[in-house]
């Protein structure tokens, strides 16, 4: 703890508060509908873990909006990460449960942070070993940059600049934290 | 997290570990139940099947756990006979790995062989089967089953019936349900379970009927008919008059108990196919499970870096 | 030759010395031996003049119960790598057991051990004869013979004459020739291929154990032959609490028997099997901590007369296989001294009470005038340093066995100087 004190100093920022958030989701919501023409033949699939809170809040809103109900799914990626070989631990298995046939939907992937882009590949891979899905979009509350693939995102909550040294950080209430967006820097100097 | 090399027995493993895997399990039971059956988890790693036991059962299973991680399988069948003749274990092991094996998976008749492979290799060895010592995943899958059948374990009242000493697969259950907390009862003639056993925390029953009495879950065991020549028992006959599962016997567990066999069964021996083939019988989810619990284990050892 | 060895603490329990003195030694005997009351008579020059001050000095050990593999097993052992081992060890005299290949059951296979042992050994070398032809169990072995070429006792060490009638028969044959019979005491049927001990930890690592019972039913039946017969019988390895409760009372019923033990018995328990570890793997197996304590309870009441080593060197190639086939055995020249000085350590043994186990006892037991500083013997000496710490390194072993369970152990108490056959070893 000494040593973090003196030289690890971080440095937290908040980027969105509550209602940030709330009104972000809000136009998402829109958004979507607008492009879509409707929520005919859609789906919301929300990465492990952030992603399936905001699928799930997003859903809601629709509903508010459309008065329909927008079917979700939860989709683990663990299986299809491209860094099982250079990682110590494997990451924890969490439950991928998609209620509905995805062939021939349009599906809404939604996640948190859009960062290299690799966790977006990985689950391009695993929501098309599940079926044939007509269209994918993807929805993120923060793209924070730094891509290592040609991966864009849809739908955009808010563009973050960060540097590599940063980490951004989305706390949920579903999590039992505060709704907020924090971003850290990392003194890495040591 | 599971931070070792190898599987080489439920003993060694914390209940933090042994609940890890099951969940592990969990997820890769969903892949199994879809279209597209495989992931790319692990694709161009290699397992080596090195059975040194013939067993047709366990081998597939692991052969298609690690395909269904997108793994290249070779199977290395030992008879033990040539090897008696021909080169060593630790030889045979070396060669092995030598073709670039990252799993070994192990079955041999001596108790200690894979503790001693995971000694002398890089590879990760998992135990299929060890002599009269362990047989882990087999334990896990049967975890795993009780697990979703009953929606838990601990608390439960577990009876395993046959022959505890010569079973890798008892030791192991015993091992693996007394971890998670279940309450777990041995049945069968006494020549058949040592006394000194009851040190691991089971209770023992000579009686069946006693034994079987409100019982969650009974595992039965396949009698292996040699040991009637040995004096364990007279004969099969008698030991099936004694401690094989029938209908009747069956009544005697609770109402929803299930009944577990990790096969291959001896029907109308240890087993009645009423039981087997009834309602509450688990013994082919049993196998199907299988498969998710050896995809989980291959899946968690082979992120320790080494 | 002459040495003089001045100032060292000697013990000899065999003149009951227990204190500072000098002993002079001329060619190959001793000649003297003095303590603060006289000085030595001959104060002339010696050839060499050691100064023994703050060891002891101490007559050499011997060991009645070796493995020398030779012949037939020379990838194992040499009687001149397992001598030079026992040396270094501290002992000036080894008894190797009869299971060579050939097996030492005739007459011409003790004179070849024996001729060997006058050109290459390092200490003496007395072998043990087969009680049965080939160790069958089946017809007796010449012992006689076998007694005039050279052999001090007789045993089938390793596997047990099963057969009552022929035990008994040996143990009344050999009385002929005034040799003890040395019994490996297991029942074979009872036994069966076990690897260790039985009980909860047997069951648990999936190993096929040997009750203590397969031990005690044999030790039962030998001495009651030994009453019936008068034959002398020496149990040889006593690993049980029971084999050492009936063996107490057996002497005190008089029974012509006495007994040994290893290091290893006293030692360690089965739980250094734990891990399949092939170095543990010995028979008798290791047992329990209950054992032990009735094991020392035997060495200090004089039930067991012996420590010996059992020392049984194998190959790595051996050991580095299936628990179950590895030979069992363990390399223990090199340490028993070091173990057993534990036992003075721990206050269950005086330090004359220890050379009686491993020097003074096993001479009387085989009726040999050794394992005594007295004037006119071989001078066999020991000089101990029990300031001097050694870690248990197989590499360093002299020994080919490097089988140990000991390796890492911090033992206390080291030869220096080990005066055998004549000649001066000092050790580093």
């Amino acid at each position: 703890m000494r040593g973090r004190f003196f030289y690890g100093v971080k440095m937290p920022k908040e980027l969105m508060n509550k209602k940030d958030i709330d009104r972000a989701l809000t136009r998402i919501a829109h958004e979507i509908i607008e492009k879509n023409k409707g929520i005919e033949r859609l789906g919301l699939v929300g990465i492990q873990r952030g992603g399936v809170h905001l699928a799930r809040r997003l859903a809601s809103k629709i509903k508010d909006i459309e008065k329909k109900d927008i079917p979700v799914g939860l989709l683990d990626i663990g299986f299809y990460r491209d860094d099982l070989n250079i990682r110590k631990e494997q990451p924890v298995i969490r439950k991928t449960e998609v209620p509905f046939e995805v062939t021939d939907l349009k599906i809404i992937l939604v996640d948190d942070v859009l960062f290299t882009g690799r966790s977006i590949r990985a689950a391009l891979d695993a929501l098309i070993d599940l079926g044939r899905p007509a269209a994918i979009q993807l929805a993120v509350l923060i793209d924070r940059g730094h891509r290592e693939l040609p991966i864009k995102a849809d739908y955009v909550g808010k563009n973050i600049p960060t540097a590599l040294s940063e980490t951004v950080e989305v706390h949920l209430e579903e999590e039992g934290l505060e709704d907020r967006v924090i971003l850290e820097k990392v003194d890495t100097e040591r | 997290m599971l931070n070792r090399k190898d599987l080489l027995g439920i003993k060694e493993l914390s209940k933090d570990e042994i609940n890890l895997i099951l969940d592990t399990a969990a997820g890769f039971k969903d892949v199994l139940g879809r279209d597209i059956k495989k992931v790319p988890t692990l694709r161009g790693k290699t397992a080596v099947n090195l059975f040194f036991e013939p067993s047709t059962r366990t081998r597939t299973s692991f052969e298609l756990a690690a395909k269904r991680l997108s793994t290249d399988v070779i199977n290395f069948s030992v008879p033990t006979s040539s090897v008696v003749k021909g080169e060593s274990l630790i030889d045979t092991a070396l060669t092995v790995q030598a073709l670039g094996a990252d799993f070994i998976i192990i079955r041999h008749s001596s108790a200690g062989v894979p503790h001693l492979l995971a000694k002398k290799l890089r590879a990760s060895v998992i135990n299929a089967g060890d002599g009269t010592n362990e047989h882990p995943t087999q334990a896990l899958l049967d975890a795993f089953t009780i697990r979703e059948k009953k929606g838990r374990i601990e608390g439960l009242e577990i009876a395993i019936v046959g022959d505890i000493i010569h079973s890798r697969v008892a030791k192991s259950n015993i091992y693996c349900l007394t971890k998670l907390g279940a309450r777990v009862r041995l049945i069968g003639p006494p020549t058949l379970i040592p006394e000194e056993i009851r040190g691991t925390g089971v209770e023992v029953f000579h009686d069946m009927e006693a034994g079987l009495k409100d019982a969650d879950v009974v595992i039965m065991l396949r009698i292996q008919m040699e040991r009637q020549g040995k004096g364990f028992f007279p004969s099969t006959e008698e030991y099936s008059k004694n401690w094989g599962l029938t209908a009747e016997r069956f009544s005697l567990a609770k109402d929803d108990a299930i009944v577990m066999h990790p096969g291959p069964m001896n029907r109308g021996i240890e087993i009645t196919s009423e039981i087997a083939d009834g309602p509450r019988s688990v013994i082919l989810e049993q196998v199907t499970n299988g498969l998710a619990v050896r995809m989980a284990v291959m899946y968690l050892l082979a992120g320790v870096k080494r | 030759m002459k040495i003089i060895i001045k100032n060292g603490h000697i013990i000899d329990p065999s003149q009951g010395i227990d204190g500072v003195g000098d002993i002079l030694i001329e060619d190959g005997k001793i000649k003297e031996i003095s303590t603060q009351h006289s000085a030595l008579s001959t104060s002339s020059s010696a050839h060499r003049t050691i100064d023994a001050i703050g060891l002891y000095v101490l007559p050499g050990l011997i060991d009645m119960h070796t493995h020398l593999r030779d012949p037939g097993f020379e990838y194992k052992e040499t009687i001149k790598t397992g001598t030079k081992a026992a040396v270094k060890g501290g002992f000036t005299t080894v008894c190797c057991m009869p299971n060579t290949y050939p097996v030492n059951d005739n007459a011409s296979v003790t004179e070849f051990i024996i001729r060997k042992a006058a050109q290459e050994g390092h200490c003496t070398v007395l072998p043990i004869g087969a009680i049965t032809k080939g160790q069958k169990g089946e017809e007796l072995a010449e012992i006689g013979t076998m007694r005039n070429e050279g052999c001090i006792a007789f045993s089938d060490d390793g596997r047990p004459v099963m057969n009552s009638l022929m035990m008994r028969r040996a143990l009344e044959y050999s009385k002929a020739f005034n040799v003890p019979i040395i019994s490996h005491c297991e029942d074979l049927t009872l036994s069966e291929d076990g690897v260790m001990n039985e009980g909860l930890l047997s069951v648990t690592l999936g190993l096929k154990g040997i009750p203590s019972e397969a031990e005690e039913i044999m030790v039962y039946r030998d001495l009651s032959l030994s009453k019936l017969t008068g034959g002398r019988l020496h149990i040889a390895h006593v690993s049980t609490e029971g084999s050492v409760k009936l063996i107490r009372d057996a002497k005190k019923r008089g029974v012509n028997v006495t007994a040994e033990t290893c290091p290893h018995y006293f030692s360690i328990t089965e739980d250094a099997v734990t891990g399949y570890d092939t170095n543990a793997k010995v028979n008798p197996p290791l047992r329990t901590e209950r054992d032990i304590k009735a094991i020392k309870e035997g060495l200090q009441d004089g039930t067991i007369d012996v420590i010996a080593t059992d020392h049984a060197p194998h190959h790595m190639d051996e050991k580095l296989q299936e628990f179950d086939k590895s030979p069992s055995g363990i390399s223990g020249l090199e340490t028993a001294l070091g173990l057993s000085l534990r036992l003075v350590e721990g206050g269950i043994l005086t330090m004359g009470q220890l050379i009686e186990k491993m020097a003074l006892n096993p001479a009387r037991i085989l009726g040999i005038k050794r394992g005594t500083l007295q004037t006119d013997t071989n001078a066999d000496v020991v000089l101990l340093d029990m300031n001097r710490e050694f870690t248990v390194e197989v590499d360093r072993f002299l020994s080919k066995g490097k089988n140990t369970p000991f390796r890492g152990w911090i033992l206390k108490g080291m030869p220096v100087i080990t005066i055998s056959k004549g000649r001066i070893y000092e050790w580093q």
